[in-house]
C-alpha cells in the first residue's frame, strides 16, 4: 500500500511538474554555435516561459556520444554524424537521428607577416600547400602569383593549426581534402588529423596568440573570431575561380549554391560549393534529434523550438555575425520537423 | 633491566556486549581509520580498473607496440604513445633541473637564515601561488613568457653559441619543450619549497647546536649537518614536485606547440600525455581514439608508477647512506 502511494505521488507529482512547471530540455554539443544557441534559448524563454533549455557546449564530439547514450535531449555538431555511428544511435536508442541545420559559420585563412596589410588571396592549392608543408616560403610562387603588387618576403612559413579536435579543423581539412587530391589521400578531413607541419594553438585564442606572437605565421579561425577580434583574413579562390573573402553573404551564398542538392538528411558539406559569390570554407551546425521523443511535453516543446527557430531565430542571427540559412534550406526544414514522432 | 621487571598489564575482564566493544573508542577508531585507508585504495584499484577494461579496443588492437610507435592519425585510426611519453618526461625533467635548485636554495634561506617573521610571510606568498589555476600559468606563459622567450633565446642561440649544441638547436618558435619546462618550474616550485622548509625546520636543534659548539660555522652547520639530515624530506618534496610536473595538463598545452613528434631539440614543440588526452577527448568520435586515449591516461599511470618506485629506491639507498 506504502509503496502505491509513494507511487500516486510521484505520479500527481510529475503531472504537476508538466502541468504546472517547466519542461526542462536539456542539450550538448557544438561550441562553435554556442551564443547563437543561448542567445535563442534565452529569446525562446522570454516567449515561451514554460519551456526551460539548457545547453552545455562541450564539442561536437560530446554532443554526438552524450545525445547516442540518451543522457541529453539533443545534441548539437559542425561535423554531421557518420552512417556509422547513425547506426549505432538507432542500435542503443531503437530510433532514427535528425538533422536540423541551424546556422552557418565560416573558417578563415589569418597570417600575421611583418611589412605585409594587404589583404593576401590565396588558391586551395595554396593553402593545401603549405598545410602539406610543401610550401615553405612566403614569397613562393603558388602564393605570389595569387596577389600581384604585394612584396611577400623569403621568410619561412610558420604554420599553426588548433591543437585540440575540433569542428573548425574539421571545417578546415574538409575544404582542403576536396581541393588537394594529395592532401585527402596523405591527411584526409577530420576534427583531428595528423598534420603534417606546424605547431598546434589552444582553442581560438591559442591560435590566434601563436599567429600574433611569432610571426610570418598563417592559421586558421572561425570568422566570427576573427571578426570579433579585428584580426585580418584572406579572400579565398572559390569554385567559380573568383577569390571571395568571407562574410555573412558569401557564407549564406555558399549554403544556397549548395542547397539545390541538399540531401533527405540534411547531413551536405558545403565547403567549395558552386555559385557565384560563394565563400568556399563554409558549413552548416546541426541540432541532432532523436527521430521519437516518447515524453509529449518535450517532443512538443522541441519541435515548437524548431518551427521557431527556422522562422523568428533567423532573424537574430546576423547581430551575433552567424549567416542565416538560405530560404529554401529553411522551407525543407520546416517539412521535416513532422519526422519527429 | 627496569623496563624488563615490569609486570604485563592484563586486559580488565570485562564482559562486555559486542556491540558496546565495538562501540569502545579504540576499535571504533580503527574501524573509521581502516575505511577511510581502503576507500583510498578501493578508488585507485577502480580508477586502474575502469582505464584497463576502457582501453580493451586500443590494447588488443595494437599491443605493446603502442608504447613504441610515433605515429597519430586519428582520421586512419593509427595510434602511438612514445611521442606524449617523450614530451611528458622531457618537460618534466626540465621543469626539475630548473626548479629543484632554486627551490630547495629557497627552503633553506627560509628555514635557516631569513628571520622567523620574514620568512613565515614568504612562505605564504610562496605557497599562494601553488593555488594559482593552472590556466593562469598557461595564460601567463603564452602573453608573457612566450615574447621575452623570442627575444632570449635567438641571443643566447646565435650570439652565445649555444645554438651549437644540439638540444639547443633548430628553429624556435616560442612555444616548445623548453617553455613547458620552464612554466613547469614555476608551477612545482612551490610545492619543493614549502615541504622542503617544513623538514629543515624540523631538524632538531640539538643537532645543530652541537654542531656550533663543535666550531663549525653557520653554514658549515647547515650544508653539513641539517641539509644531510633532512635529505630524504627534501627528496620527497622533489617527487611531489615531479608527479605534479607529470601529471600538469592546461600549463602545458598552451605553451608547448601540441605537435606530437621526437625531437633532439629542447627548442622545438612537443606534446605531453595529459594535453592529449584533454585536448582530443571531448571531440573523439571513433570509438579506438577514445579507446585509446584512456589507455593513454593507463600509461600515466604506470609511468607515475614506475617514477614513484624508482623514488622509493633512491630514499631508501640514500636513507642507508646517511645512517652509516
Amino acid at each position: 500500500m506504502k509503496k502505491n502511494a509513494v507511487f500516486a505521488l510521484i505520479a500527481i507529482g510529475s503531472f504537476a511538474v508538466v502541468a504546472f512547471g517547466q519542461t526542462l530540455i536539456n542539450g550538448a554539443g557544438a561550441t562553435f554555435p554556442f551564443p547563437m544557441y543561448s542567445k535563442w534559448f534565452n529569446e525562446y524563454k522570454k516567449a515561451h516561459p514554460d519551456v526551460q533549455i539548457n545547453y552545455q557546449s562541450r564539442g561536437s564530439g560530446a554532443g554526438i556520444q552524450q545525445v547516442t547514450a540518451g543522457t541529453v535531449d539533443f545534441g548539437a555538431a559542425d561535423v554531421p554524424m557518420t552512417d556509422m555511428q547513425m547506426q549505432e544511435f538507432t542500435k542503443q536508442r531503437s530510433a532514427e537521428i535528425l538533422h536540423f541545420p541551424t546556422v552557418l559559420g565560416a573558417v578563415v585563412p589569418t597570417y600575421d607577416i611583418k611589412g605585409v596589410t594587404a589583404t593576401l588571396n590565396f588558391t586551395g592549392d595554396a593553402l593545401a600547400g603549405i598545410y602539406l608543408g610543401k610550401i615553405t616560403k612566403w614569397n613562393d610562387p603558388a602564393i605570389a602569383s595569387a596577389n600581384p603588387g604585394v612584396m611577400l618576403p623569403n621568410s619561412d612559413i610558420v604554420v599553426v593549426h588548433r591543437a585540440e579536435a575540433s569542428g573548425t579543423s574539421f571545417i578546415w581539412t574538409d575544404y582542403l581534402s576536396k581541393v588537394s587530391p594529395e592532401w585527402k589521400m596523405k591527411v584526409g578531413s577530420g576534427a583531428s588529423v595528423n598534420w603534417p607541419v606546424g605547431l598546434g594553438g589552444q582553442g581560438n585564442e591559442g591560435v590566434s596568440g601563436q599567429i600574433k606572437q611569432t610571426g610570418n605565421t598563417i592559421g586558421y579561425v572561425e570568422l566570427i573570431y576573427a571578426i570579433q577580434n579585428k584580426m585580418p583574413y584572406g579572400k579565398v579562390k572559390n569554385a567559380a575561380g573568383e577569390f571571395v573573402q568571407a562574410d555573412l553573404n558569401s557564407v549564406t551564398a555558399a549554403a544556397a549554391g549548395a542547397a539545390k542538392n541538399m540531401p533527405e538528411d540534411f547531413r551536405v558539406s558545403i565547403t567549395n560549393a558552386p555559385g557565384k559569390g560563394a565563400y568556399p570554407i563554409s558549413s552548416f551546425t546541426w541540432l541532432l534529434i532523436p527521430a521519437k521523443i516518447a515524453d509529449p511535453a518535450k517532443k512538443k516543446a522541441i519541435t515548437d523550438f524548431l518551427a521557431w527557430m527556422l522562422k523568428d531565430g533567423q532573424s537574430l542571427t546576423s547581430a551575433l555575425s552567424y549567416a542565416p540559412l538560405p530560404k529554401d534550406v529553411v522551407a525543407k526544414e520546416t517539412k521535416a520537423i513532422a519526422k519527429i514522432k | 633491566m627496569a623496563t624488563a621487571s615490569v609486570p604485563r598489564t592484563a586486559r580488565p575482564v570485562v564482559r562486555a556486549s559486542y556491540v558496546r566493544r565495538i562501540f569502545s573508542a579504540d576499535s571504533l577508531a580503527q574501524a573509521i581509520f581502516l575505511v577511510c585507508a581502503l576507500a583510498i585504495l578501493a578508488v585507485t584499484a577502480l580508477l586502474v580498473w575502469e582505464l584497463w577494461t576502457k582501453s580493451s579496443l586500443s590494447r588488443d588492437k595494437f599491443g605493446l607496440t603502442f608504447l613504441t610507435k610515433t605515429d597519430w592519425d586519428p582520421v586512419a585510426g593509427n595510434f602511438g604513445a612514445l611521442p606524449f611519453i617523450f614530451g611528458t618526461l622531457v618537460t618534466s625533467a626540465v621543469a626539475l633541473i630548473l626548479a629543484v635548485p632554486f627551490g630547495v636554495g629557497a627552503a633553506i634561506f627560509l628555514a635557516e637564515l631569513a628571520p622567523p617573521k620574514a620568512s613565515d610571510a614568504m612562505t605564504f606568498l610562496i605557497e599562494l601561488l601553488a593555488a594559482v589555476p593552472s590556466v593562469m600559468f598557461g595564460l601567463i606563459g603564452i602573453f608573457v613568457l612566450v615574447p621575452m622567450l623570442n627575444v632570449v633565446v635567438p641571443v643566447l642561440k646565435d650570439d652565445v653559441g649555444l645554438g651549437i649544441i644540439p638540444i639547443f638547436s633548430g628553429p624556435f618558435y616560442g612555444v616548445s619543450l623548453l617553455t613547458a619546462g620552464v612554466v613547469l618550474s614555476v608551477m612545482v616550485a612551490p610545492f619543493i619549497i614549502s615541504v622542503s622548509r617544513e623538514v629543515l625546520l624540523a631538524v632538531p636543534r640539538d643537532l645543530r647546536e652541537a654542531s656550533l659548539a663543535l666550531g663549525a660555522t653557520r653554514w658549515e652547520t647547515t650544508w653539513d649537518v641539517v641539509v644531510p639530515y633532512a635529505r630524504r624530506g627534501i627528496m620527497g618534496s622533489v617527487f611531489l614536485a615531479l608527479a605534479r610536473a607529470l601529471g600538469e595538463t592546461m600549463a602545458v598545452t598552451m605553451v608547448v606547440g601540441n605537435t606530437p613528434k621526437i625531437a633532439r631539440s629542447l627548442l622545438a614543440p612537443g606534446y605531453s600525455i595529459a594535453s592529449v588526452i584533454a585536448n582530443e577527448f571531448a571531440e573523439a568520435t571513433s570509438n579506438l581514439q577514445v579507446s585509446t586515449l584512456i589507455e593513454l591516461g593507463l600509461v600515466l599511470f604506470g609511468l607515475t608508477i614506475v617514477l614513484n618506485g624508482a623514488a622509493r629506491l633512491l630514499i631508501m639507498a640514500t636513507a642507508g647512506k646517511v645512517s652509516q
